[in-house]
């Protein structure tokens, strides 16, 4: 938006939008109206049924495509939304999308309601449960980053468990009470009337933290990783106590009484709940995993297996009343080092996209729909009820809380401070599955309880929604540190985690180090040779993440400017041949080795026009649970070859360069890096004779250069003119036959454009090291 | 040092809580995991911690049995290494671990922070000199990608230089003409500013007894 004829373009457009959208709602609604006509065929000539109809030339039929039309206008309308607010920067910094989302539900459900006289009952229970819920679980449970979730796992349960219990029992049993005291035999709805059980009933559906509110809301506001795994985590689990409450009061309401035994029972059903969940989702996972192995010929099904599996999981956990979203979440945690250790960089990143994509969209409509509902759904207010539900559950949380964390404190060892512990009771906000449990109920109390859990979920998603980012500017709550990761603190984490793992063993203590290193080893020895393909199951991530930084500094060495200014973008002029033991250094070798490759001017020109030709724009990391920020990858149809062309180029010149300045310590004669050292100074591509290959990566930036990379350097001086020189060597790097080359040529995609995902924060292991 | 008496009484104990910070209820422990692996004995001599079976995997244990008898741990102004440690050593080295109480101030965070990267340091530094040079740097880095097998020998290197090449850069080194030996200690400080290593390198002694099944091989 830099010229202002562009702002001044970019200015219509919301209100271009906003027109259309309008165009759309009432094509929507008139549509709609129109499909209760019965008549489908609109005849051109006389309505006589003796005479011969002429041919109908043009005709309307509707019936037929009714239900994937509303769908996909719904989806549409949806989308259309999600663009709309981007384009007004200060609405959505100041409003949370749920709580627009929500309002425009409540507009189009009243533009229906007065077309139609009568709203399309869209948050039916199966849809949400089937069709939206499930992709924005699983898209949770596939970036759930599991280091701090296990650091937190405790934590998180104990909020989950003991939390949603405390707040069920409190609000149910309080409301009671309140319902008692507030009985009026001649109001329409006699307060008195409501049993203990329908309110436990309405007490345990209202305390449940729901998953989609709490990512759309803290998705905005960026906090600390910390406060995020800790509220989110406890939405995701506490799934399962509300499954099990939900349907112990229900069995309960149908018998009429409940005994010891019953409540014994409601335990055991609570872990067989929990566990058979998280069980079923591993298992699924695995299956994944395993299935994922054979994929090499297919790559194109590889992202289909992954969502399919998953949402088995999460039907059959269904089947059997388990926590479904704990067996979605379980099985897109096991499956996924695994699978991101076979599949292809390419069908990473569509798994990436689509499952974004996905719960972006199902996100949208649920508060659409949220919002059409309301419109349409048979309320009765009650003020009293209505009210002390509301100051019920805030305080219920509060309590629940800051409870919970003093229990909590004393086994942590970063303490929860007084900010976290507010944040965290802000943060618990109730969405669409307390909704969507409503509308299952089958009490005569339906109309009151649905009105005050719209009520609380209004609250929550508005005012908590759209205060909790300036609270969290005023209370300077720490932000999610945008640090990038260096090598030294990677190897330091590494070694950090041996040094205590051997202190407790020292000492006896099998602490979480012992535990967590035998379960590493355990899944290095057996499993992960029975579910990754190949031999990629031998890179270890120190390895993985060197890798990866070495591609991000070479991508962005390039992007800043190309050849020539390489050695300016470098800020020190240390060069290895510094770091060295003063000892050891022969003097006399040093300037030998100091005289850094002059590329003439010509080739530096040549290698920076090619560059830039094909710059592109840094491939960014995903942040895993951001919605908004993903970074739209280039172009990928057709430039395959010219990105690879273009990598290969840039990894070449960063090699070049890292030649001169890796220099390492001069050793005695034929070492490697002597032979190296040497060769650099000609400023060719070499190959090391009988280097033997590394097994899973090719580009090595240590190991001499892989025969790909020379081969390329050939095909790339035929179609360019460059005129680099092979050395004669690199003749006998042409061994690679035909076949290997898919294999290789796919290695090299893999690892250059995306350094495989092992390398994303820790999330190789199931438990990390 | 001299060795301890073979029963220390509980003034004893009291001075080493005082010393080291922990409690009497974990020195007893302590002492109690002291002579299980010196085998009744006062001093563990370096064969006693390669008794210990599940060290065995552990990719740094020669690092960590060096660290136990290295003089600079017990307290900084010494220097070299024992043959044998007492029981007040051994406490010495296990303060290191010790998670920190949580309320102490800023300062006391720093020197906390301090203590233990020094530890660290030490491990690292094997010929005691007060630097890290690439060697030192570079044999760790093999060690810790030791079971990789030929990958991660030359790759071990690659990440050494490369790790190495980024500490000189930070610390600023200007001329090129000068050496750059090594990481002092505050260059390591500074490089590891960002890691919270006082929150991490902590062993929790939240069971009063050791566990009568961790064994000891010979």
């Amino acid at each position: 938006m830099a010229t202002r004829g562009r702002s001044g373009f970019c200015r219509s457009l919301p209100e271009l939008e906003l027109l259309l959208l309008a165009i759309l709602v009432l094509l929507n609604g008139t549509v709609l109206s129109l499909e209760s006509a019965s008549s489908s065929e609109i005849h051109t000539g006389e309505g006589n049924n003796t005479s011969k109809k002429p041919f109908p030339v043009i005709g309307i039929v509707y019936d037929e495509v009714s239900i994937p039309f509303e769908i996909s206008l719904w989806v549409l309308l949806a989308s259309l939304m999600k663009l709309g607010f981007h384009l007004i920067p200060r609405l959505s910094n100041v409003v949370p999308e749920s709580c627009l989302l929500i309002s425009v539900g409540l507009l189009v459900g009243g533009i229906l309601k007065l077309a139609r006289d009568e709203v399309p009952p869209v948050l039916s229970d199966r849809i949400f449960f089937l069709c939206l819920l499930p992709p924005i679980i699983l898209d949770a449970g596939y970036f759930l980053p599991i280091r701090p979730f296990v650091e937190n796992i405790g934590t998180i349960l104990m909020f989950a468990v003991v939390g949603t219990l405390w707040n069920a029992f409190f609000v149910g049993g309080l409301i009671y009470g309140v319902c008692q005291l507030a009985q009026d035999t001649y109001s329409e709805i006699n307060l008195g009337n409501i049993g203990i059980l329908p309110c436990l009933l309405f007490g345990s559906i209202i305390s449940a933290v729901d998953p989609v509110a709490v990512l759309a809301v803290f998705e905005e506001i960026h906090i600390n990783e910390l406060l995020h795994i800790l509220v989110f985590g406890e939405s995701l689990l506490n799934d399962a106590v509300t499954v099990v409450l939900y349907h112990l009061f229900e069995e309960f309401m149908e018998s009429g009484s409940v005994s010891a035994v019953d409540a014994i029972l409601g335990l055991v059903s609570f872990l067989i709940v929990a566990l058979g969940g998280v069980l079923v989702g591993a298992f699924y996972g695995i299956l994944a995993a395993f299935t994922s192995r054979f994929t090499s010929h297919t790559r194109v099904i590889e992202p289909l297996f992954v969502f399919l599996y998953s949402y088995m999981a999460y039907l059959s956990a269904e089947v059997f009343h388990l926590s479904g979203i704990m067996s979605l979440i379980a099985c897109g945690a096991v499956m996924r080092p695994y699978v991101e250790a076979n599949i292809s960089h390419k069908s990473h990143t569509t798994i990436k996209y689509f499952l974004k994509m996905w719960s972006s969209v199902s996100e949208t409509l649920i508060f659409i729909f949220l919002g059409v509902a309301t419109v349409d759904g048979e309320h009765h207010w009650d003020w009293i009820f209505i009210t002390a539900t509301l100051i019920l559950c805030l305080v219920a949380r509060v309590i629940g809380v800051v409870g919970l964390t003093f229990v909590i404190n004393n086994f942590r060892i970063v303490k929860l401070t007084t900010k976290d512990q507010f944040i965290i009771a802000y943060g618990g906000l109730r969405g669409a599955i307390a909704f969507s449990l409503g509308f299952l109920l089958h009490t005569d109390h339906k109309k009151i309880f649905l009105t005050a859990i719209i009520t609380v979920i209004f609250f929550t998603v508005f005012v908590q929604g759209m205060t909790i980012k300036p609270l969290v500017e005023l209370l300077a709550v720490k932000k999610k540190h945008e640090a990038k990761r260096s090598i030294n603190e990677e190897i330091h984490t590494r070694f950090l985690d041996h040094l205590l793992t051997g202190i407790e063993d020292i000492c006896g203590h099998y602490g979480h180090h012992h535990w967590k290193n035998k379960l590493n080893r355990f899944n290095k020895k057996y499993v992960k040779k029975i579910l990754i393909a190949g031999d990629r199951c031998k890179e270890p991530q120190l390895i993985a993440f060197y890798h990866k930084l070495e591609m991000k500094h070479a991508i962005r060495m390039v992007e800043s400017g190309g050849g020539s200014k390489l050695n300016s973008s470098f800020p020190s002029t240390v060069s290895m041949q510094n770091i060295q033991p003063k000892i050891q250094s022969p003097p006399s070798a040093r300037p030998a080795e100091r005289a850094l490759p002059q590329l003439t001017k010509g080739r530096e020109e040549e290698i920076r026009q090619i560059l830039r030709t094909n710059l592109q724009r840094t491939r960014q990391r995903l942040q895993s649970y951001n919605r908004h920020t993903l970074v739209v990858d280039p172009d990928e149809e057709g430039l395959d070859d010219l990105i690879l062309k273009k990598r290969r180029m840039m990894e070449l010149d960063w090699k070049i360069k890292e030649m001169t300045n890796y220099l390492t310590v001069p050793h005695a004669q034929g070492s490697p890096t002597m032979s190296r050292t040497r060769m650099a100074s000609d400023s060719q591509a070499y190959v090391k004779p009988g280097a033997k290959g590394v097994p899973s990566i090719q580009i090595d930036l240590a190991s001499p250069q892989s025969p790909d990379s020379v081969r390329l350097l050939d095909e790339v001086g035929q179609d360019q003119g460059l005129t680099m020189s092979l050395p004669s060597s690199s003749s006998r790097a042409y061994k690679t036959g035909g076949k290997d080359d898919d294999r290789d040529q796919q290695k090299l995609l893999r690892c250059l454009s995306d350094p495989g995902p092992s390398a994303d924060e820790d999330e190789d292991e199931p438990i990390p090291t | 040092m001299g060795a301890l008496k073979s029963t220390p009484d509980p003034i004893e104990y009291a001075d080493l809580s005082e010393k080291t910070g922990y409690s009497l209820k974990q020195i007893r422990v302590l002492h109690k995991r002291f002579r299980e692996l010196s085998d009744g004995d006062d001093v563990l001599r370096r064969e006693h911690f390669r008794c210990i079976s599940s060290l065995k995997y552990n990719p740094i244990r020669v690092e960590i049995i060096e660290a136990f008898f290295n003089r600079r741990n017990f307290s900084p102004s010494h220097q070299g290494s024992a043959d044998e440690i007492g029981f007040e050593e051994f406490l010495v080295v296990m303060s290191h671990f010790r998670p920190p109480s949580p309320k102490i101030t800023d300062e006391q965070r720093k020197n906390i922070r301090r203590e233990k990267l020094q530890f660290i340091f030490n491990m690292h530094d094997s010929d005691g000199d007060g630097l890290v040079t690439l060697e030192d740097y570079r044999h760790v880095v093999e060690e810790l990608l030791s079971r990789s097998g030929a990958l991660g020998k030359e790759t071990a290197k690659a990440i050494a230089d490369a790790a190495m090449f980024e500490v000189a850069r930070t610390v600023g080194h200007k001329d090129p003409n000068e050496f750059y030996e090594g990481i002092t200690f505050e260059h390591f400080l500074k490089l590891l500013s960002n890691f919270d290593i006082e929150s991490r390198m902590n062993i929790r002694f939240l069971k009063s007894d050791v566990n009568p099944f961790c064994q000891l091989c010979c």
